[in-house]
């Protein structure tokens, strides 16, 4: 089922009647969610995400805009006839039910000709149980599990009566980092095999990226780019969202362009063709330093920190806007830790320009 | 206005001040039960807080100190009316010994016989109360369970009504059982309706959707020749209608402190709001209704302040007699050791009832 938003909006009026400013949660939302995709809307907190899954479920009424699933305007329908799944950030499992009659909960509410014999039901439950691989643990309460199982049963809840859409809300926030990582795979792996189209909101790039089809960024209301996670990572529209993706995060310098050569400091460090004379942001990722004796780009060595498969350096230049500067430099060279300075060239594909104003990107021909 | 008069005259001269020398006694007792639970927490906060799993020693002086306004009072009010109750209940002759400046005392069980076998008294004292409890108690419970839902799903003035069903519980609940009898009452002979100059509130109500009136007060219309009933429904309208405010009070508070999330991921679940209430609220609420009902039960073995409101000093004539109004009605009299065995009897009938409540209540609630 494919999912598609058109100039959703979503504006909070301001408790305050007489000053505040009423709040734009979502501005003018347009995106289709492919059909059997995985979908990340990532962003940081109070950009809007929440919202925007909210209203996908319908707990929450867009102010303006439409909701289409499939070719079926859900605008106005009500949340129980959507038929979604949706996963709570801290789960909101029954507490006082075990996994058995958390994951059934749903299943006896069917009415009318979707009602199931008993049977039936408890066969769904634990087919459901087993994708997300707790069947060992339906006499359990939720108090009993750990953080981790009870969001397997809180996605079996969600996937037992087969949902069009399922929708996850921070999955993965209340999970410490091992089980984090484990987890995602498993969203990812039962994602694939059920095939549900599936949205879900973080503000953890990183989770985002490993696990999503697509990318949705957005930044206070407002969608910053789309696409694949690569797509996005090694193609930023603008600063934001340069700065948002990727870890170690991206180094950004105050540069100048001349003559369609980059300066950062006196030196020109790059060729940059097709961009016009003036000041820009130029952000270089952690990866697109080369360590070389005669580099243009002359920066003084803080530390070494060797990582095993690489070694990172960390150096200060007087144009950084970040307080030091991060590269990512594959262990097999030597570096001389004890060394004042260190000079880079950059790998052209990983640096990416911004007009100083407007954040915007600049395109240089490579 | 000479009714009224000779109404306050007979409540007043009559039974008030007894009452309310009683109810102050049964207030002042709360108000140190609630002192004592605060006292305790504080001697748990200054003394053993750092001392768990270690040997406590009570070594600050200053502590005690602070303490001790507290324990004096205590031991005076509590402490020691507790030991002579038990005291008074176990000896033998105790009245007559008193009375007559006795001194050997003899330990032994006779007051407890004298009361048990005193006869119709006792048993209707017993029965009534047990017969309140069990009616009271269920019917309050689910109504107030009913209104504190209804309040917490109304948004535009939901404070003002939570501030009107607060008001009985602030309010003298012998005031209270005076207009409840206003309310019922007939004024003007009832058996010669011609006579009968006001048939009050409840009964004109009635009399609009057709139901013959009811001498509500003296026990005479709709139930036959049994005088007994109309006064046990104006008995249990009453108390029921003062212990909603603290139950729904309980219950709101639980009720708010409920996750919203439970309710939206019931919401998407498209679960029947009567799925909702029995399957989700009640539920979750279980800690919080096993409180009320507990309390409930406690309370409802005390009832007495309720019935010299709405029928005077006589108790309807002994037939509404509970087992506080035996213990108070044998004072006057200075049957000391029969009210004392009474109170025993009482809370043992009190200390079985909430076990019981305890053990179902820890098999049914959720935690």
């Amino acid at each position: 089922m494919k999912v598609e938003l058109r100039n959703l909006t979503k504006v909070f009026p301001s408790r305050d009647k007489k000053s505040g400013k009423d709040v734009t949660a979502v501005n003018n939302f347009t995106f289709e969610i492919p059909d059997g995709k995985l979908v990340g809307l990532l962003g940081p907190s109070g950009c809007g995400k929440s919202t925007t899954l909210y209203m996908i479920s319908g707990l929450q009424q867009p102010t303006s805009g439409k909701i289409f699933f499939g070719e079926e305007d859900v605008t106005e329908l009500a949340p129980e006839n959507r038929g979604i799944g949706l996963v709570f950030q801290n789960y909101a499992l029954y507490p006082h039910m075990t996994v058995q009659q958390n994951i059934l909960f749903p299943l006896q509410n069917l009415r009318g000709k979707d009602k199931m014999t008993k049977e039936a039901m408890l066969e769904r439950a634990y087919e459901a149980a087993k994708l997300v691989q707790i069947d060992e643990l339906m006499d359990r309460k939720p108090s009993e599990l750990s953080g981790g199982q009870q969001q397997r049963v809180a996605i079996a809840r969600a996937l037992v009566k087969m949902p069009r859409v399922l929708l996850l809300d921070e999955p993965l926030s209340n999970l410490d980092a091992r089980l984090r990582l484990q987890t995602r795979e498993e969203i990812r792996r039962i994602q694939k095999e059920t095939g549900i189209t599936t949205v879900f909101v973080t503000h953890d790039q990183e989770e985002a990226m490993s696990i999503s089809d697509v990318i949705v960024v957005m930044k206070l209301g407002v969608v910053q780019q789309t696409g694949k996670p690569q797509e996005i990572y090694d193609n930023p529209t603008n600063l934001f969202v340069a700065k948002f993706l990727g870890t170690p995060p991206i180094n950004v310098f105050k540069g100048r362009v001349e003559n369609e050569r980059l300066y950062i400091g006196e030196n020109a460090v790059l060729d940059v063709k097709g961009v016009k004379d003036g000041n820009v942001t130029a952000a270089i990722r952690p990866e697109g330093f080369v360590l070389d004796e005669n580099g243009p780009l002359v920066c003084e060595l803080s530390n070494v920190e060797i990582m095993g498969r690489d070694v990172s350096i960390v150096s200060r230049h007087s144009e950084s806007l970040n307080p030091t500067i991060r590269s990512i430099i594959d262990a097999d060279n030597r570096i001389d830790a004890t060394a004042e300075g260190v000079r880079f060239t950059l790998k052209p594909h990983k640096v990416f320009l911004f007009d100083a104003e407007s954040e915007e990107r600049l395109y240089f021909e490579v | 206005m000479d009714k009224v008069l000779t109404f306050l005259n007979t409540v007043f001269v009559q039974g008030f001040w007894k009452t309310f020398c009683v109810k102050w006694v049964w207030q002042t007792f709360c108000v140190k039960w609630v002192w004592q639970t605060f006292c305790v927490k504080w001697v748990y906060q200054t003394f053993c807080k750092d001392l768990v799993g270690k040997k406590l020693r009570f070594n600050s002086w200053k502590g005690w100190i602070y303490l001790l306004p507290a324990i004096i009072l205590l031991l005076i009010f509590t402490v020691y009316p507790i030991f002579n109750t038990v005291m008074m209940a176990f000896t033998n002759n105790y009245d007559s010994l008193e009375s007559i400046g006795g001194t050997s005392f003899e330990f032994g069980i006779d007051n407890f016989i004298t009361v048990i076998s005193s006869g119709d008294t006792f048993r209707t004292a017993i029965l009534n109360t047990m017969l309140l409890c069990v009616v009271t108690v269920p019917l309050s419970t689910m109504l107030a369970l009913l209104i504190a839902v209804a309040l917490n799903s109304i948004k535009p003035l939901q404070k003002f009504f939570q501030t009107i069903f607060f008001l009985p519980y602030v309010t003298n609940s012998i005031a209270i059982g005076m207009v409840f009898a206003a309310l019922f009452d007939v004024v003007g002979d009832f058996s010669k309706p011609y006579l009968v100059e006001s048939w009050g509130f409840i009964n004109t109500l009635l009399g609009k959707i057709g139901v013959q009136p009811v001498n509500w007060l003296d026990g005479i219309g709709v139930f036959g020749d049994a005088t007994y009933w109309p006064k046990f429904a104006v008995l249990v309208i009453y108390i029921v209608w003062n212990a909603l405010p603290f139950k729904i009070l309980i219950l709101l508070g639980g009720l708010q402190s409920v996750n919203k999330q439970y309710y939206e991921a019931a919401k998407i679940d498209s679960t029947p709001k009567w799925r909702v209430f029995t399957r989700i609220t009640v539920p979750l609420l279980s800690p919080m209704i096993a409180y009320v009902v507990i309390t409930g039960f406690i309370g409802g073995f005390k009832e007495y302040t309720s019935i010299i409101g709405i029928f005077g000093d006589s108790m309807a004539d002994g037939q509404l007699y509970t087992m506080v109004g035996f213990i108070y009605d044998a004072l006057p009299d200075a049957f000391y050791g029969e009210a004392s065995a009474a109170a025993l009897i009482l809370f043992a009938i009190i200390f079985a009832v909430t076990m019981v409540n305890l053990y179902v209540s820890k098999k049914k609630t959720h935690y």
